[in-house]
């Protein structure tokens, strides 16, 4: 089995957001960067098919050199190889027009990422691919196993899940329960360090553009209810916040 | 160039978040000088989908196939995308959802159209098609230029504040071409809770963290939902512990709510459990540890144990009734 894994290199989940350049641009000073973490249970669990079934696991960023470490940690996670697009990937369709371009080349029975990215949260990029494609899409994926060639997926619905079964090939955005994160041992790590990662030019462009970035304006003081007085909460809400 | 509002329903009923979208969509209809068309799929009566008009539009496109009656994200999308030629439409707006990002992503790609996602506001027309959308979980905004012809805005939860008046939009059958080939996917099988409030939807959400103790303890969670007519939620660790199930995890790595009301129950206020809550208008914290990160966030804060103020609140609330 060929499967694609796509991967964001996003700021870690308590990485403090600010801008630089007259709020133009994302600061990245003293921020780390971590493989997206729905992007991480799709590697995962690609990382399990392998396993089962045999085959191939190959990571595609779209995104800039300083992505590589974050692409390096999914080799040594148990990837065999990587593609990076080297661009900036701010635009939904432009990212997905990168990824449906090398897909339509190799071929891949699975494409796996994350339901979405944790930068820019639109959940979108595996729809887009798939409608690239012409193949089904489905998301958020809580549970994947293979069968020959039919995936039996369970898939969160609001307030519940669903069973659904596809044949491949199929374009999957993944989240928890779907595997456990995978932490590399010092073995992946050697080995990552020689396993190819070719990097090509992206194509196109994107219909979108950010021009500016803003902060939410600060939270006012907390108004402290002493525990005597909790019922007092919800008079409060009602007259003073309106929203009881 | 109209604008076309793909709506969700539930139960034949328009679901609140897309009447949200339909106002969005009659609003920016408004400032282009054009009409607000909404697409409805699925089982509906014409006097339920006229109801339309009272959010703004002027029209209403009723799919009614009885392939179409389970939703079915590429038959959707082709769904759409024929109603966008059809009505000549440049604009699509709809409420972010899994349904709903996932066909406006596939109409997207056959459209070639810009695709904006938590987008927070009407947008400014002054300079190009400018959105603003909530980026890195709540904790940034981003103004987007849209640059195709074609566009499609995916709205957050409050993004407008609908004004509803008595106008009847018209209701007119919309019978799609269908191809097999948008039926490859079986749904074999749907397991729901079944009387529980929409978690996104909910406009009052209870939520409890690993204060509570134990899944045997969630009675006094659900006892103060009930009395507010709130959806319930929890934290990412009471997931993982399988005390509740996973669609009422909320976070970072979880759902992302905006309610008017949060209330926060034994939560210590993680920076990744904040992420997906900060949007909510109003935030309540209740934990007995007063350093709890979670009281630089709130609107509202007690410091106490759980298993007393709960009990408590809810009292209140009946008593108020
Ligand atoms: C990559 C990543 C993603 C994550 N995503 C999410 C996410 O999406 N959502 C999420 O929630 N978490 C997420 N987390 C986990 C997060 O960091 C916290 O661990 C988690 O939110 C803590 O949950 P909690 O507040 O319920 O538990 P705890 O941190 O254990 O806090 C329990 C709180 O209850 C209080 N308490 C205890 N007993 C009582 C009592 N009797 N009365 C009143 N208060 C009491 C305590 O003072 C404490 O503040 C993520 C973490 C990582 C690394």
């Amino acid at each position: 089995m060929k499967i694609l894994v796509c991967v964001t290199s996003v700021p870690d989940t308590t990485a403090k957001i600010s801008f630089t350049d007259g709020d133009t641009k994302f600061n990245k000073a003293g921020v780390t960067y971590i493989t997206g973490p729905y992007d991480d249970y799709a590697l995962s669990r690609a990382v399990e098919l392998k396993e089962q079934h045999g085959g191939t696991v190959t990571v595609l960023n779209v995104g800039e050199a300083d992505a590589e470490p974050v692409i390096r940690k999914c080799l040594a996670i148990g990837a065999d190889d990587a593609i990076r697009v080297n661009c900036e990937a701010t635009d939904s369709y432009f990212v997905a027009t990168q990824i449906a371009n090398i897909a339509a080349q190799e071929k891949y029975d699975l494409i796996l990422m994350g339901r979405e990215s944790i930068d820019f949260n639109s959940g979108v990029v595996h729809g887009l691919v798939a409608e690239l494609l012409g193949i089904p899409s489905l998301s958020p994926v809580m549970k994947l196993d293979i069968e020959g060639s039919t995936a039996k997926i369970t898939r969160e619905i609001e307030g519940g899940k669903e069973n659904l079964e596809a044949s491949l090939p199929l374009v999957l955005g993944c989240q928890e329960p779907i595997a456990e994160w995978k932490i590399p041992n010092m073995r992946g790590i050697m080995t990552a360090r020689t396993k190819p990662l070719k990097v090509i030019e992206p194509v196109g462009e994107g219909l979108t553009s950010t021009d500016k970035y803003e902060l939410p304006a600060p939270k006012g003081a907390c108004k402290m209810i002493l525990a005597e007085n909790a019922e007092e909460l919800i008079t409060l809400l009602k007259t003073e916040a309106k929203v009881l | 160039m109209s604008v076309i509002i793909f709506t969700e329903l539930d139960n034949g009923a328009i679901k609140k978040s897309s009447l949200e979208a339909v106002f969005y969509g009659a609003e920016l209809a408004k400032l282009q000088g054009t009409t607000a068309t909404v697409l409805a799929i699925g089982e509906s009566s014409e006097a339920e989908l006229a109801k339309a008009g009272n959010f703004g539009a002027t029209k209403v496109l009723h799919a009614n196939d009885a392939r179409l009656a389970v939703s079915n994200i590429q038959a959707y999308a082709s769904v759409l995308t024929e109603a966008v030629n059809a009505d000549g439409a440049d604009t699509v707006i709809l409420a972010k959802s899994s349904l709903g990002d996932a066909v406006a992503a596939r109409v997207a790609a056959k459209l070639k159209a810009s695709i904006v996602s938590n987008v927070t506001a009407l947008p400014n027309l002054s300079n190009g098609f400018v959105v603003t959308r909530s980026i890195y979980t709540g904790k940034a905004f981003a103004s987007v230029l849209m640059k195709s012809d074609k566009k499609i805005i995916a709205i957050k939860k409050n993004a407008v504040s609908p004004v509803e008046t008595d106008a009847l939009a018209k209701v007119e059958v919309f019978s799609p071409a269908l191809s097999d080939a948008d039926f490859g996917v079986k749904l074999v099988a749907t397991h729901k809770a079944s009387s529980t409030i929409s978690l996104p939807e909910a406009d009052l959400v209870v939520s409890a963290g690993r204060g509570l103790k134990g899944p045997e303890n969630w009675g006094i969670v659900e006892d103060l939902a009930n009395a507010l007519g709130a959806a319930t939620a929890c934290s990412k660790p009471v997931s993982d512990l399988d005390w509740r199930p996973h669609h009422e995890h909320v976070g970072q790595t979880g759902i992302k709510v905006s309610p008017n009301l949060y209330i926060a129950a034994g939560i210590s206020g993680a920076i990744q459990h904040l992420a997906g809550v900060n949007s909510s208008k109003v935030i309540v914290v209740i934990n007995k540890d007063p350093e709890a990160p979670f009281f630089k966030a709130a609107d509202y804060g007690i410091v106490g144990d759980v298993f007393d103020i709960l009990p408590r609140l809810t009292k209140a609330v009946l008593a108020a009734k």
